[in-house]
């Protein structure tokens, strides 16, 4: 190893305990007959990710105690690839970079992570279809910590794409962890294949850039070795093709662009945001940590981890700023008709990772940041709250078998609300600030149409507190809507499952005066540099030019906030406590608006359609029954053959008459004719 | 002495014969005793060219008559197995016609 | 092991050989004696046996080479038929180095993989696998054309057989026709092997067939200058076939149907189908090998400007290849088959990164040489396995086979994971060097290329779904036997490259590097030889530079 104990091997720590406990677990579910008993897997992987949690704050502290104050930390472990020597040298090190932004989502990740991990442990107690499974489930669990944490703590593009495609391919295992059920196994591929069409554009940015830094002189693949010279390609222009209408783009805008196709895949972001509501297939707790704590926000970390590339590309982080307002409104809109609870709540993740994408895309890498953080504890609440009710109902997942389970349980009801009320923007609570945030990014920003963002990421709240609240009433108030035998088991569920829920609760609601923004600060609490987060984050993120609001503005776009809020509850509070009656009417009223809503504009439909049925018939029918079979093999290969045998069959056989004399008389004129030749 | 001129055409005509009987006749023996006639052409041909060569005084050169030795034995070699193939083709088929023995085709 | 320290590449290429003609005359003295001739057991131990013990010393290759140096390692050169340059004339450096492991290492794991696979005959079976050893190694280590060419040759023999006895159902017909088409391309490469030697004739006078000279006097055949095509030699328009385009066109050919490169790769479907797991996994671990490594070893530093000329080409055909060997593989509804299409993609990158002609993309080449015969000579097994169980390979006849089977359904995924390019996993490693040189190169087919990772997992994790996973249909696969220890043995010895390979390709990396840098170097300096203008030319460029700027050397080196 490079450099003994020093303080920063507590780095490769982090990562490295949930990868040995994962590997622990597969070699023993490979190799060792014996069931590993389930006391031992849960010490092992539960310890494991504790232990990282641990090993986190130790990593933070020394972060903040850095004495020279560049806030940086820097493990490098080993040489990973390397390869060439000169302008063309290239090498990725297995190295690890702990700086404000890593150690935020570090934080989170084995924060969160180590309470999901204990909450799986009650959930998949109760819920165990094979044999071995529990153990193979917190396999992928601690996998799927190693690589989210790989991936944040990464300090070159390379190493991140590992981890990068190490969540994909958890993902993949988890959403599918129920393998015997062919729709679980459809959604864990589907996820992987449209997780790596983003994983297309990663690569293509990180080519880009890199050839391009060649051209200058310069490889690396190290965030810091990029941003330092960047400056150097920043006017460079990238040659279109004519088919694509000729003219010269911005180089940094075409690799700004690609690495958020990427992004767009990992966050499921318009238009490939189909994979999320299909993962939540795979159990709760997965759910809960990689569907909406940690791996969804990948994107969004990666933008904000090369903020300094989007900073200089303006298109690009205009690109951004409109994927992510249209996505959160697009899915907002389709949570408001889905009646599985798992779903809305996929469709709000969906909605709130475009939220973050819009603060990353108006520049507000900060208000992303943190809404990145306060996200990872609401929503996990709410799936976590789903999934305890979920429990508590035998598995039925379906709101329209819901309904007045506030009574039966009681504890969960309390934390779910939490959720709500944070994710709805209650003023306080972290939801609150964190999105206020946004909205003040996305208005101060200076991009083209940043006052229609704003109304849309306005209205998207409105929605959001209307079809939480929704969620929120169809599920606990009201009469139960479950059949009579469920309705008589309905229990609270047991201790593990609860006590997570009350940590995130806490965190819910006091998270966000970590991040307190600096108008509250001043004006409410009265504290001088209150935005502690905002002001950890500064040396490591990427500043982009905006408008200066005053303090009368921030506080009327607060107001506008919460009275979007107020509105959103007011009509679900209407529609589904005042009058249950009135949704179904409407429903039945406008047909086929509804339908549209509960089919999600058959964009499932329409993409296979397009794309994957056209594919496998012109694969099928064009390249390997025409092309393959009938033209290189039948016509090119087969029609030699035949040349071949057809010439022997109808000439040359002749010649072999079988007739002794024949073949003397013609060796006889051969060799006349050598003779003749020769004497000639 | 007989000019070289002499022994030569009288092995061409040998020869010449031999083929035209190779090539015309049907009958396995005609055809053996034709190759025949074409081998003992060449002997001609062979103690021809050695008369021709006689070598020097001391060390005459007699290559020629040892070929045409050798060519003989080869020959009654040839004569044993070639009618061992023919009583063999006649037992199995009651005929000596080659014309019959075309088995070996396509 | 003393006495074999000179002659130690020579023991690895010949030891298995020997072995198989060993056990061949002791069979033979045996029945001669009266008893039944040896038992079968005793032929596949020693069979095994020998294998382990040229794997063994090929380690020792692989750890006292010099990674330092460029050129030609553990080099033996003894005349043969020296009047015509033909020499026994060995000797490794890091490309082929690596190849020979592969070779190695796969060998003995096919012997414990077809263990109980291989039923009939099983002395020829073994004689012939040890044939085919030596025949592989020969073509990897030989430094003289002619000798390349023999062993070139030779090891379509037992390939043929074994392809021809163990096979499937059209067994007689996979045979001939990947003999056929082997044997149509490489008759092209003999002629051009010929006249490469002509014209090494005409310029230096004597008659070599050595690759590269063992003295620095000595000239070899890397010293000839090639004509192109136009060039004016003594005189007179040199004739076509004496020109680099159309010698190396008949080099690529020989070899482009050997990688397979599209559209020569229908051979490949039907070789793979038919042959048993052996062959399967030889043939796509190895033998596809010997056309990209005479791409590197011999076609590119031979014909440098021809192979410039043909890049354009050759990228083409790779990237379509990606495209299209992953587009067919999807549709495909027999495992081995899709496996088999795969393969064309696979190498399809393996061409692009080679014909990058950098360092990124022939590192990633040849790592991604290993990387393909590992992980589909491991796919190759895994279906051999659930073939023996099931004696159908058809998709539809599975589907949640992770339930009767949950340790091979992790195998299976393992080495799925590092086909399709995951990172950590060998197959990554060589795809990003290798997209990363196209870049550097040739970026819009590389771009493509990338396309292809997407496409991979795909028909990969498609396939795997639709065997692995569901419910169990089909009652037949309900009480299927989970890997044994013989199988979970071969597995875990084929995790061991994916893993190492992934993790710390380095190992590797720093073996092959100066290899690279070397054939990069031969190929500028035979690019310069090769297009050094004939004297009237000098004087006119000469004219001309100083006419463009007075201070120019007229005598300065003439720019390619």
């Amino acid at each position: 190893m490079v450099n003994g104990a020093t303080e920063e091997s507590v780095l490769r720590l982090i990562p490295l305990l949930p990868l040995a406990a994962a590997a622990y677990h597969g070699v023993m579910l490979g190799l060792v007959r014996r069931p590993t008993p389930r006391t031992v897997t849960i010490a092992i992987s539960c310890g494991a990710v504790l232990a990282s949690f641990v090993a986190s704050c130790v990593a933070f502290w020394s972060l903040i105690q850095h004495p020279n104050g560049s806030h940086l930390l820097v493990d490098n472990v080993f040489s990973w690839i390397g390869s060439g020597v000169g302008v063309h040298a290239f090498s990725a090190d297995v190295a690890f970079l702990l700086d404000p932004l890593s150690s935020v989502m570090t934080l989170v990740i084995t924060g969160v992570g180590s309470l999901i991990h204990i909450y799986s442990v009650a959930y998949m107690d109760d819920d165990q279809r094979d044999d071995k499974g529990f153990q193979r489930f917190f396999c992928y669990l601690n996998l799927f910590t190693f690589s989210m944490l790989i991936l944040v703590l990464a300090d070159n593009l390379v190493l991140m794409f590992l981890g990068w495609e190490g969540v994909g391919l958890c993902s993949f295992l988890l959403i599918g962890f129920w393998y015997s059920d062919e729709w679980n196994a459809y959604c864990g591929s589907k996820a992987f294949i449209v997780n790596r069409i983003g994983d297309f554009g990663f690569l293509l940015g990180l080519f880009l850039l890199f050839s391009s830094l060649v051209d200058v002189g310069k490889p690396a693949v190290e965030f810091q070795d990029i941003e330092r010279n960047l400056a150097l390609i920043t006017e460079a222009t990238l040659a279109v093709p004519e088919w694509l209408g000729g003219g010269e783009w911005l180089l940094v805008n075409v690799i700004a662009l690609c690495f958020f196709v990427g992004a767009v895949g990992k966050s499921a972001q318009l238009p490939l945001y189909v994979w999320l509501p299909d993962a939540m297939a795979g159990p709760t707790p997965v759910s809960a940590l990689i569907h909406a704590a940690t791996m969804v926000t990948a994107g969004v970390y990666l933008v904000c981890r090369m903020g300094f590339l989007f900073a200089v590309a303006p298109f690009a982080s205009m690109v951004v700023a409109w994927t992510g307002a249209l996505t959160a409104v697009f899915a907002a809109v389709i949570a408001i008709a889905q009646t599985d609870i798992k779903k809305v709540l996929a469709y709000s993740t969906v909605s709130q990772l475009g939220y973050m994408f819009l603060a990353a895309g108006c520049g507000g890498y900060t208000a992303a940041v943190f809404h990145v953080a306060s996200h990872a504890f609401f929503k996990a609440l709410l799936f976590l709250g789903a999934g305890s009710v979920i429990l508590a109902l035998h598995h039925e997942q379906n709101l329209e078998n819901m309904g007045g389970l506030w009574r039966r349980t009681p504890r969960t009801h309390v934390v779910f609300l939490i959720g709500v009320l944070t994710i709805a923007g209650f003023p306080g609570l972290s939801g609150f600030f964190s999105k206020d945030e946004i909205l003040v990014a996305a208005f101060a920003s200076e991009i083209p149409g940043h006052t229609w963002l704003y109304g849309i990421g306005l209205a998207t709240s409105g929605l959001t507190a209307f079809y939480m609240f929704r969620l929120h009433f169809l599920t606990f108030y009201g009469e139960s809507r479950a059949s009579a035998d469920i309705r008589e088991h309905i229990d609270e569920p047991g201790k593990l499952i609860i006590y997570p829920l009350y940590v995130l609760a806490f965190f819910a609601i006091f998270f966000g005066y970590a991040g307190l923004p600096q108008v509250w600060g001043d004006l409410v609490f009265g504290v001088d540099n209150s935005n502690s987060l905002a002001n950890f984050l500064m040396p490591t993120l990427a500043v982009v030019p905006h408008n200066q609001l005053d303090h009368t503005t921030e506080v009327w776009l607060a107001a506008a906030a919460i009275t979007a809020g107020v509105v959103g509850f007011g009509f679900a509070w209407f529609f589904y406590m005042m009058r249950p009656q009135l949704p179904e009417r409407i429903a039945a009223a406008l047909r086929i608006p509804h339908q549209l809503l509960v089919r999600k504009f058959y964009v499932d439909e329409a993409y296979d359609l397009l794309f994957v049925r056209p594919l496998v018939a012109i694969s099928d029918r064009v390249l390997f029954r025409v092309i393959d079979v009938a033209v290189i093999d039948g016509l090119a290969v087969g029609g030699i053959a035949r040349l071949v045998r057809a010439t022997g069959t109808n000439l040359l056989r002749h010649a072999q008459s079988g007739f002794a004399q024949t073949y003397i008389f013609f060796m006889i004129a051969g060799a006349v004719a050598i003779v003749w030749i020769l004497l000639r | 002495m007989v000019p070289i001129e002499h022994v030569i055409a009288l092995s061409a005509a040998l020869f010449t014969i031999g083929v035209g009987g190779v090539l015309i006749r049907r009958n396995l023996i005609v055809i053996l005793m034709s190759i025949e006639l074409m081998l003992n052409a060449a002997n001609v041909a062979l103690i021809g060219f050695n008369r021709m060569w006689p070598g020097i005084e001391g060390a005459p050169r007699m290559d020629g008559q040892v070929f045409v030795l050798m060519v003989i034995t080869v020959a009654a070699c040839e004569v044993a197995v070639g009618l061992g193939i023919l009583i063999s083709m006649f037992r199995n088929r009651d005929s000596v016609n080659i014309d019959e023995v075309n088995l070996l085709k396509w | 092991m003393g006495p074999i320290e000179p002659f130690l590449l020579s023991f690895v290429t010949f030891f298995p050989l020997l072995a198989g003609v060993g056990l061949l005359l002791i069979a033979a003295l045996a029945s001669w004696i009266g008893t039944k001739g040896l038992p079968d057991s005793l032929w596949k131990s020693v069979g095994l046996a020998s294998t382990l013990a040229t794997f063994g010393v090929s380690v020792r290759l692989f750890v006292e080479f010099d990674a330092t140096r460029t050129g030609f390692q553990f080099v033996e050169h003894l005349s043969w038929i020296p009047e015509y340059g033909v020499n026994y004339f060995v000797g490794i450096d890091g490309i082929s180095l690596l190849m020979v492991m592969l070779t190695t290492f796969l060998v003995p794991i096919v012997f414990i993989a077809s263990w109980d696979d291989i039923r009939e005959s099983i002395p020829t079976f073994v004689f012939f696998m040890l044939f085919l050893e030596t025949g592989m190694l020969g073509a990897f280590v030989s430094l003289n054309v002619f000798q390349f060419y023999l062993f070139f040759e030779v090891m379509l023999i037992p390939m043929y057989f074994i392809i021809g006895i163990w096979g499937g159902p059209r067994r007689i017909y996979a045979a001939v026709k990947f003999f056929l088409f082997t044997m149509f391309g490489s008759l092209f490469m003999l002629v051009a092997v010929l006249v490469t030697y002509l014209l090494h004739f005409e310029q230096f006078g004597a008659l070599q067939f050595d690759l590269v000279s063992t003295t620095g006097e000595s000239k070899a055949l890397l010293d000839t200058v090639i004509p192109l095509s136009g060039q004016i030699v003594d005189g007179e328009p040199v004739v076509w076939w004496k020109t680099q385009t159309w010698l190396f066109a008949a080099f690529g050919l020989a070899f482009a149907i050997k990688v397979p490169m599209f559209p020569f790769h229908t051979w490949l479907p039907d070789a793979h189908v038919e042959a048993p797991t052996a062959g399967s996994v030889v043939l796509a671990g190895v033998l596809l090998k010997m056309g990209t490594y005479g791409f590197v070893r011999f076609a590119i530093p031979l014909f440098p400007v021809a192979a410039l000329e043909f890049t354009p080409i050759i990228l083409a055909l790779s990237v379509v290849g990606i495209l299209y060997g992953s587009l067919v593989a999807m549709v495909q509804t027999d495992i081995k088959r899709l496996v088999a299409y795969s393969s064309v993609a696979h190498l399809g990158f393996v061409m692009l990164g080679m014909f990058a002609l950098n360092e990124q993309g022939l590192n990633g080449s040849v790592l991604q040489m290993v990387n393909h015969g590992v992980s589909t000579g491991a796919l190759f097994l895994l279906v051999g396995m659930l073939y023996e169980r099931r004696h159908t390979r058809l998709i539809s006849d599975f589907g949640g086979i992770a339930k009767p089977m949950p340790v091979y359904a992790a195998f299976f995924g393992l080495v799925t994971l590092s086909s399709i390019g995951l990172p950590m996993l060998n197959g990554f490693v060589g795809e990003f060097l290798i997209l990363m040189g196209g870049f550097l190169a040739h970026p819009p087919s590389a771009a493509v290329a990338t396309f292809g990772v997407v496409l991979a997992a795909v028909y990969m994790l498609w396939m795997y779904r639709r065997v692995m996973f569901g419910p169990v249909t089909n009652p037949e696969n309900r009480s299927l036997i989970d890997l044994g220890l013989r199988e979970k043995l071969v597995m875990v010895a084929m995790a061991v490259p994916i893993l190492w390979l992934g993790i710390y390709p380095n190992t590797f990396l720093l073996r092959i590097q100066p290899s690279v840098i070397e054939l990069l170097h031969q190929v500028e300096v035979r690019t310069a030889l090769t297009t050094l203008p004939s004297t009237e030319d000098v004087a006119l460029l000469a004219a001309a530079d100083t006419a463009a700027d007075p201070a120019a050397d007229p005598n300065r080196e003439p720019q390619p």
